[in-house]
């Protein structure tokens, strides 16, 4: 059964959002902070952790500022759209599932070459890794797919399965455009139509000369150290709340701040101030939050944490 | 007799573990038949991406009944005695019989085992396998705590003779074992069962799969041969690449496209590692070898032949090959313009936190390629400069995109900047050889930029005392040793290693304690490298250095350098072991490198090794096998009477106080020996010095045969004990034949 073409990259992550959510799925918002990828997004770090299922798929915007070329690379951008998807424990059939997606969105099974491809995922930052595959579309790198074992220094149980697709590859290749730019963000025939290029080739310009010239590096150093001081705070409280006298572990305003931490790293790798030796300090030192903030997150409700257990 | 078939059904294994994988499930799983007492006719193992499969032919239907007799204690033994005796063999006292023994009644125990059916066997053997399966990286999913290379999916494991097959029941977490299995993802989905292996194949190959990946390695490149071959074109023949894409697909389809206009200038080293790498295509050239065309290989039929397959990929392609032409053009203008911004940029790259940045490591390669460069025949000036630039692409856009085309792209960017060939070459060639299957270059500057490199490696990391311990070799010194080894021997180089390992060891001290010392110390420690080059050696060079500034002091420098020498010894007996496993490999005993090894100039590995070259082949001659006898008995005889008498006879043999013949032939032979062997081994030419040694044989032996040594007369035992003394020194002169094993 195969679909008819989308005509627009905004049709593709409707149709994406509309299969996700008939199998399942709560389909979340993006998360309202600067991320690197959707695997930041607490649905998706944090929620892998504890004996909780779970079960998100959502959109995130994500910020490579390294990746940046002005708009002018047909490929690269340092603000683009990743569609995540994360179901725990993984479903025995997540591989028919994802392919289910690929024709939601137009592609025909029946004409194009789909492969498995080994590629280990591992998250330095965040101390997390998994195994499972690049999947090929044609040759194209069209998803990454990944059955979490370890996130936050702490062994997944239950695994975790997680897609990860880049949205805009993904759709350039099903609506055959070859410059990101003028890839249809809306119907082509509405009588507003906007390019990919109308929306974000100017915010690309802008975000290039600030990222890798502009952005103020003492500012952001000293963002990093601040962000890095307020997790530790954040986690060094008591775990009940003497006000409202409820037990109250704070894990995400912590993680909030870890992920605040990765991205001015980000920044400041773009702006070209960090040697390849203070780079592995940094990396570490996101690292050790991100344990952390994992270490609060298995103690609270959510994390798989119950009164009952710990009484016992 | 009936045959067993199992296959693992997971999702798609990683190309490179399926091989390993099939013969891991084949040992594992045979192995504990047999030892269960299965035994089989045949076996065999396959993969695919989504499954693993053993077919064993001829297996017993069940492990045959074994008995087994025990003698226990006489029957009027302690009762404890015989409790214990029962318990062991899980007998009771009216199941074991009393036989008369001359030593009395004796209680013999007889344990049958009975024999178990083949499935049980078989149930709990594939489970063990499976539990205990050696993947390389091994996961977990769902809520399982079973651990597989991906999640697996199902067994199919039966039995079938004549009468037809039976599954073998069993179950590892949650997943039972059946008699079915899935075919293609994509062209045949849904599951089928099967009776048998040749039933499971047939109808796996009607499902689109090829079971056998040889098969599919064959198919892949029979088709692709055939699509080049219509075209007037070859296919680039790449083993490593073929097995993987094998791993890659149930039902290859191979698809020839084309390479877009725009890359054909690129080097075909880039177009080929960028496919490669990237796409797993093949590359296909033309009659002038290059590289024009492409093979992908499809995991399936289409109604359009591969035509939107083929779109897809030659897209993906053009991408790939757009990123590498623009490094290839950045980086010739870089190239072409000024390369010293490479260099420059790797001040900033760490080459190793101890021993400083890639940019101190070049200059110390230079200086060293430098010193080199007479030596090995090539233009000082030339040598310096190419190891200056054999390096710089490093910093190149290409080689941070494809490492592994390190030193070849150096190569083309050297010769687009109009340097020197010779130079341009260095780059390629100065990381050879790499293994020992490897080329050794043979162009002079090539050899004195290669050589610099691995002594500079070695020397620094012996000084800061990184050297490798049992398996570890992080810094791939051993390879390193024996690229200096290679290149010394197989272009025939005489060089003094001592003099070159003890300079760079004080390159290495002036780098490692450059913020430790003053400018004055500094230069000191660069006079002494002049006297090092005078010198030859450390030890002389430092007397004499420390001559020279007696007056202002020496001692801040003394702990710098007091290491030097016994650092420098380390490492040169590093090397000669590493000589001894090259040498080996070459049919020379190991005693026999050790008998030169004790000779002096021993840092001049191809005298070292034209000498155990020439002694093993007198060594294999009746008269040099025959002098090793003589030899060792005048040495022990020497030795004795020495240690008895508490002196030393090495001199003052004299023929007037020889009674025998056989004592005089042996002073004219041992004259005449000595007058051969002295400007033999002055010219080096071991061959002539050995069989001078080896004639010795006949005198020696004539001499031991006719006369007594300990002779009452003191004088002529003397006088005999200072001859047997000359056979000592003259033999000794020529390798150490004490180390020789008989």
């Amino acid at each position: 059964m195969s679909e008819t073409s989308p005509k627009s990259f905004q049709e593709i992550i409707l149709r994406l959002q509309t299969y996700w959510a008939a199998k399942g799925c709560a389909v979340l918002q993006p998360y309202d902070m600067e991320v690197g990828a959707g695997t930041f997004h607490p649905a998706t770090t944090l929620r892998s952790l504890g004996s909780r299922p779970w079960a998100a798929a959502y959109v995130q915007p994500s910020r490579r500022p390294t990746d940046g070329r002005y708009g002018e690379n047909p490929n690269r951008l340092q603000h683009y759209y990743q569609y995540q998807v994360l179901i725990k424990p993984s479903p025995p059939n997540l591989q028919e599932l994802y392919l289910g997606s690929l024709e939601a969105i137009g592609i025909d099974m029946e004409m194009h070459d789909i492969r498995f491809v080994e590629d280990d995922w591992e998250s330095p930052t965040l101390g997390a890794w998994g195994l499972g595959w690049e999947v090929w579309c044609d040759g194209m790198e069209v998803s990454q797919f990944t059955y979490f074992q370890q996130v936050g220094g702490h062994d997944c149980h239950p695994v975790s399965g997680e897609l990860t697709y880049g949205l805009e590859r993904l759709a350039m290749y099903v609506l055959g455009i070859d410059h990101v730019m003028d890839m249809p963000f809306n119907d082509p025939q509405t009588p507003i139509p906007l390019k990919y290029g109308d929306i974000f080739f100017q915010t690309e310009q802008e975000y290039a000369r600030w990222n890798f010239d502009t952005a103020n590096t003492e500012v952001l150093l000293r963002h990093f150290e601040e962000a890095e001081a307020e997790c530790r705070t954040i986690l060094d409280q008591e775990a009940v709340d003497p006000k409202t006298g409820k037990r109250i572990i704070m894990a995400h305003p912590a993680y909030d701040q870890c992920i605040k931490a990765s991205h001015i790293f980000n920044l400041l790798d773009a702006r070209g101030v960090i040697s390849v030796t203070e780079r592995q300090s940094y990396i570490g030192r996101v690292r050790t939050l991100a344990k952390l903030c994992a270490d609060a997150f298995v103690q609270t409700e959510a994390g798989g944490w119950t009164a009952q257990e710990a009484g016992a | 007799m009936p045959d067993l078939l199992i296959e693992l059904f997971s999702e798609e294994i990683p190309a490179r573990m399926q091989s390993r994988a099939a013969q891991d499930l084949k040992k594992l799983v045979t192995d504990g038949l047999v030892e269960a007492g299965l035994t089989y006719e045949s076996a065999g193992a396959f993969s695919t991406p989504r499954r693993l499969t053993l077919s064993v032919e001829g297996m017993l239907g069940q492990s045959p009944t074994t008995r087994e007799e025990r003698k226990g204690p006489r029957a009027d033994a302690p009762e404890k005695a015989i409790e214990g005796f029962l318990r062991g063999a899980g007998l009771t006292r009216d199941q074991v019989e009393e036989r008369e023994t001359p030593k009395g009644n004796v209680l013999f125990a007889v344990i049958e085992k009975p024999g178990r059916p083949a499935a049980d066997i078989v149930a709990e053997v594939l489970e063990h396998a499976i539990r205990t399966f050696p993947w390389p990286k091994s996961m977990r999913w769902a809520d399982k705590t079973l651990r597989w290379v991906r999640p697996l999916h199902s067994i199919l494991c039966i039995l079938s003779d004549e009468e037809g097959a039976r599954v073998v029941p069993m179950e590892v977490e949650g997943i039972a074992s059946g008699d079915t299995t899935e075919g293609h993802r994509f062209m045949a989905p849904g599951a089928f069962s099967v009776t048998g292996f040749d039933d499971y194949a047939t109808k796996l190959k009607r499902a689109y799969v090829i079971l056998d990946p040889q098969e599919r390695a064959d198919t892949i490149w029979h088709d692709a041969t055939n699509l080049a071959f219509a075209q007037g074109l070859e296919v680039v023949e790449d083993r490593g690449l073929l097995a993987e894409v094998a791993g890659l697909v149930e039902w290859p389809v191979a698809l020839m496209g084309e390479i877009g206009a725009d890359f054909l200038e690129l080097p075909p080293e880039v177009l080929q590692t960028s496919m490669k790498e990237h796409q797993k295509f093949f590359s296909v050239k033309n009659k002038d070898g290059r590289i024009v065309r492409f093979v992908t290989v499809a995991n399936r039929e289409t109604a359009d032949n591969g035509a939107t397959i083929l779109a897809g990929n030659q897209k993906v392609l053009s991408a790939r090959l757009a990123d590498a032409k623009f490094f290839w053009e950045n980086d010739l203008r870089v190239a072409k313009s000024d390369m010293s911004v490479w260099t420059k940029s790797l001040e900033n790259v760490t080459f190793h936190n101890k021993l400083g940045s890639q940019a101190e490591r070049i200059d110390r390669i230079a200086a060293l390629a430098r010193d080199l460069a007479p030596v090995v025949g090539a233009d000082a000036d030339q040598a310096e400069e190419a190891a200056r630039l054999a390096k710089a692409d490093l910093s190149s856009e290409m080689v941070y995109e494809f490492p592994e085309l390190q030193g070849l792209m150096g190569r083309y960017y050297i010769e687009a900047s109009g340097k020197d060939a010779a130079i341009a070459a260095a780059a390629e060639e100065h990381y050879s050889p790499l293994g020992p299957s490897d080329d050794v270059p043979n162009a002079p500057v090539s050899i004195a930029v290669a050589l610099a490199d691995k002594i500079d490696t070695l020397t620094g990391f012996w000084a800061i005392d990184e050297k490798p311990t049992g398996s570890k070799d992080p810094y791939a010194l051993r390879r390193a040793a024996l690229g200096v080894i290679r290149l010394v021997l197989e272009n025939g180089l005489s060089l003094q290693l001592d003099q070159f390992n003890d300079t760079q060891f004080v390159r290495h001290k002036l780098n490692l304690n450059h913020g430790a010392l003053d400018e004055a110390q500094l230069n000191k420690l660069r006079d002494l490298l002049e006297e090092i080059a005078d010198h030859g050696v450390f030890g002389a060079a430092w007397r004499t250095f420390r001559e020279k500034f007696k007056q202002d002091g020496v001692g801040a420098l003394e702990p710098v350098m007091g290491a030097v020498p016994d650092t420098s010894d380390d490492l040169l007996s590093f090397m000669h072991d590493r000589l001894k496993v090259y040498l080996r490999d070459q049919g020379i005993r190991h005693d026999v490198i050790d008998a030169c090894l004790a000779m002096p100039g021993n840092d001049d590995l191809a005298l070292l090794v034209n000498r155990a070259k020439a002694l093993s082949e007198t060594l294999k001659t009746e008269d040099g096998e025959n002098l090793i006898q003589g030899f060792r008995r005048a040495n022990n005889i020497l030795t004795q009477a020495e240690e008895k008498d508490g002196v030393e006879y090495s001199f003052g043999a004299d023929p007037k106080f020889a009674e025998t013949d056989e004592e005089r032939a042996l002073f004219a032979a041992l004259d005449t020996a000595e007058a051969a062997i002295a400007p033999a081994i002055e010219a080096q030419d071991f061959p002539v010095a050995m069989g001078a040694m080896a004639d010795l044989r006949g005198p020696i032996d004539a001499f031991f045969e006719a006369v007594m040594i300990n002779a009452d007369n003191q004088t002529v035992r003397r006088n005999r004990l200072n001859l047997l003394s000359r056979i000592r020194q003259v033999c000794l002169g020529v390798a150490d034949l004490t180390r020789i094993e008989g």
